[in-house]
């Protein structure tokens, strides 16, 4: 399949002895010319590449706390050393979160404090040199932002807060990645990360309708466009047909139907990620976001309902209000924004819903946590019903249910391996061995219990699983989402 | 005034302005510096009464070290516990009368400094055999353990095998807050003690002690996780929205 081994997956998880440099050579497609212009940052690394990024290292100082504090703050303790799904399945030691941190600290160090200034031997502190910048690119770019390692840390230093700024200076001196900063230009030319036309998506959505109709006899629509409706939803696009995620958005209709609540899709804010949260630039992030400020504004919904997807939610939970916000057009007896899975419990609390858990009996399930939401975010009133409330509505679904290892669940969840802006073909060894500790996970309840199945509400987790749960001997199609296994439950026409 | 006297009275007002005015520089530059961000990890406390009882829990149990990793938890936990004995012990030395609840812990403070150094051993045991932790280790951090073992054991030898004279030593430093200098014991190991804690002193607000004030402004920890209830926006945020 690849020049590179698949990792073994051990009887007990181990961690392994450090390898120098085993990933120096793994790095991202750098993007091109135009990809970079669209974003505002110059499309070839600039002449005095140096003090333009020590300036910007300063200014982003100047403007995050978080960074600031995180860069003065580390002693090295090695409490993070163990706790990265990459340095894990990949043995080399700058994946380590600290060490991670230190490609970035290191140049810190030297032009920001007194001790690297004038003993840089003794801190550890070097200048900022070509070999660091190819450094910052290769490992920056193996961090997937699930923020793993900030739980552990005595401090709560968040490398993803690190490799943002990191990813932000590298964007701001011409060396930018092509993955995320095409994809943020697709969304301002387009309106969604897949660059999916309007007339497509109306014509996708038809599909859909008619796909539905033929199963269940039902009529359950998938509106788009439709002004006057009481909720906006805002899903990745990976569900208008990626699999398993279409099955989710089916889902999701199949929820509005019998609720009898009325919703739409916008072709303007066609996506729910928002790729901007990877490169760490506010100013692109605003400007993803507020698409979907003017779509409410433009449909004169009451109700914005995100789909299930990771960062997406913890772009719209903890930032939409400050980035996009205040939303005090909308109906303010509800959250603003409200994620599909708070929605669809309520529902199923209120009774609302019926659901035949016997249409899941093929499935013995197990939840991953996707890391944005488990990290990074809320559901519900209380701390932690990002960990209840998915579970709940798997639960009312189908009739098995095993959690995996307590230690690779909730807060302590394994990133999926494909996270912050690393799902691309080019990064395939990363993604793998990324995944380890999360199949290993896997390959633990699926022989104490026998589960077959994973559910996920992340649109990268689900395309990640779907590619590299084969390298582990798993099917590609043991993925699912938790809105695909309400749409198979749910009894359509039962209430009006 | 004999000449060594002069140089360590200056020593400690030079060491303490230093520590106070590097902290406060640092402390400053942390508070004015805004989160633009609701980046708390959750779960988090959805008040702020609950976020000062995570801090809480942070400061006093080191929870967060305690899920990573129980031998870190174990040293740390030892080598500050142990420290903060040790420094509270210390006050006896500055305050006259003497603080009954420094009198008190006058006995636990004389056994903390073998948890303290127990706790250093332990830390420093790691870099060494740990290949992860060794791999992370600069020159610094090891000076800062070998600095801060040899102010733990200058004071234990004081205690246990050369004995300084203890009521000058007090004297020397009232004598410092007063404005009245009084002469400090010429005593070899007192001195090595003081020159390395008025060198500690001195690098605090240079280093990376500074994880000492920068846990209470760690976004992470200090955050209240209600960003839908409540619109959080930085100064320099709100200028983009009225462009």
């Amino acid at each position: 399949m690849a020049d590179f081994e698949t990792p073994e997956i051990k009887e007990y998880p181990v961690i392994p002895h450090l390898q120098e440099g085993v990933m120096a050579h793994s790095k991202p497609f750098v993007a091109k010319e135009e990809f970079q212009e669209q974003l505002g940052f110059p499309g070839e690394l600039v002449d005095n590449w140096e003090q333009v990024a020590l300036d910007k290292m300063q200014e982003l100082t100047g403007k995050y706390r978080g960074f600031q504090v995180f860069l003065d703050s580390c002693v090295k303790c090695g409490a993070c050393t163990d706790k990265c799904h990459y340095y894990l399945g990949t043995t080399d030691p700058k994946n380590m979160p600290v060490a991670r941190q230190d490609l970035l600290r290191k140049v810190y160090r030297r032009n920001f404090t007194f001790a690297g200034k004038y003993f840089p031997k003794l801190v550890g502190a070097v200048d900022l040199t070509k070999e660091v910048l190819d450094d910052w690119y290769s490992y920056f770019h193996q961090c997937s932002q699930c923020r793993r390692c900030s739980v552990y840390c005595p401090y709560g230093i968040d490398t993803a807060e690190i490799s943002m700024a990191a990813r932000e200076i590298m964007d701001c001196v011409g060396v930018g990645q092509k993955y995320c900063n095409e994809i943020i230009g697709k969304v301002y030319k387009i309106g969604n990360n897949l660059g999916l036309p309007e007339p497509a998506l109306v014509d996708t959505l038809e599909g859909l309708e008619e796909e539905v109709e033929e199963d269940t006899g039902v009529k359950v629509r998938f509106p788009v466009d439709e002004k006057g409706a009481d909720v906006l939803v805002v899903t990745p696009s990976a569900d208008f047909f990626a699999e398993p995620h279409v099955d989710g958005l089916i889902g999701y209709a199949k929820v509005f139907h019998e609720a009898g609540i009325s919703w739409t899709l916008s072709s303007h804010a066609s996506e729910a990620a928002n790729f901007g949260m990877f490169i760490g630039s506010y100013e692109n992030m605003r400007k993803v976001s507020m698409r979907i400020r003017e779509a409410a504004l433009d449909l004169g919904v009451k109700r914005i309902i995100m789909g299930e997807c990771g960062h997406a939610w913890r772009v719209a939970y903890s930032f939409l209000n400050t980035l996009a916000g205040p939303f005090d057009f909308l109906d303010p007896n509800y959250p603003v924004p409200q994620h599909i899975l708070e929605f669809t419990h309520d529902l199923i609390q209120r009774g609302a819903l019926t659901l035949d858990k016997s249409a899941n009996d093929d499935m013995i399930m197990t939840y991953h946590d996707s890391c944005n939401v488990a990290r990074a975010s809320r559901m519900g009133s209380r701390p932690g019903g990002q960990f209840t409330i998915p579970r709940d509505v798997i639960r009312a679904s189908c009739n098995h249910f095993f959690d995996m290892p307590q230690e690779t669940i909730h807060e302590a969840t394994y990133c999926c391996g494909g996270g912050g802006g690393l799902l691309t073909d080019d990064l395939m060894e990363l993604r793998v061995k990324g995944a380890l500790p999360r199949m290993e996970a896997l390959k633990q309840v699926v022989e104490e219990h026998g589960v077959t199945h994973m559910a996920a509400i992340c649109a990268i987790c689900k395309s990640q699983f779907s590619k590299v749960l084969p390298y582990y001997g798993f099917t590609m199609d043991s993925i699912v989402s938790v809105h695909q296994l309400v749409s198979n439950a749910i009894v359509l026409g039962n209430k009006q | 005034m004999p000449f060594l006297t002069i140089v360590y009275a200056l020593l400690f007002y030079v060491a303490t302005a230093l520590l106070v005015g590097g902290l406060a520089y640092k402390i400053r530059q942390y508070a004015k510096t805004p989160a633009p961000l609701k980046i708390p990890t959750t779960p988090a406390p959805v008040t702020r009464s609950g976020v000062a009882l995570r801090m809480f829990r942070e400061l006093a149990f080191f929870e967060s070290l305690f899920k990573s990793n129980k031998w870190i938890w174990l040293f740390g936990y030892l080598f500050h516990f142990g420290m903060f004995l040790v420094l509270a012990r210390h006050l006896r030395y500055f305050t006259d009368p003497v603080w009954t609840w420094v009198d008190l812990i006058q006995p636990f403070g004389m056994y903390a400094a073998f948890a303290m150094a127990a706790g250093l051993a332990g830390l420093w045991a790691r870099r060494f055999l740990v290949d992860r932790v060794r791999y992370i280790s600069a020159l610094s951090d090891h000076l800062m353990l070998a600095l801060l073992m040899a102010i733990a054991l200058t004071g234990m030898a004081m205690d246990y095998l050369t004995h300084t004279d203890i009521v000058a030593v007090k004297a020397f430093f009232l004598g410092l807050m007063y404005f009245n200098w009084q002469p400090l014991p010429q005593d070899p190991v007192l001195l090595l003690h003081l020159a390395l804690v008025a060198a500690l002193m001195i690098i605090f607000p240079i280093s990376k002690l500074l994880h000492a004030p920068g846990i209470f402004f760690s976004p992470t920890r200090n955050q209240v996780d209600n960003p839908r209830e409540q619109r959080h926006l930085a100064p320099w945020a709100a200028k983009l929205e009225n462009k």
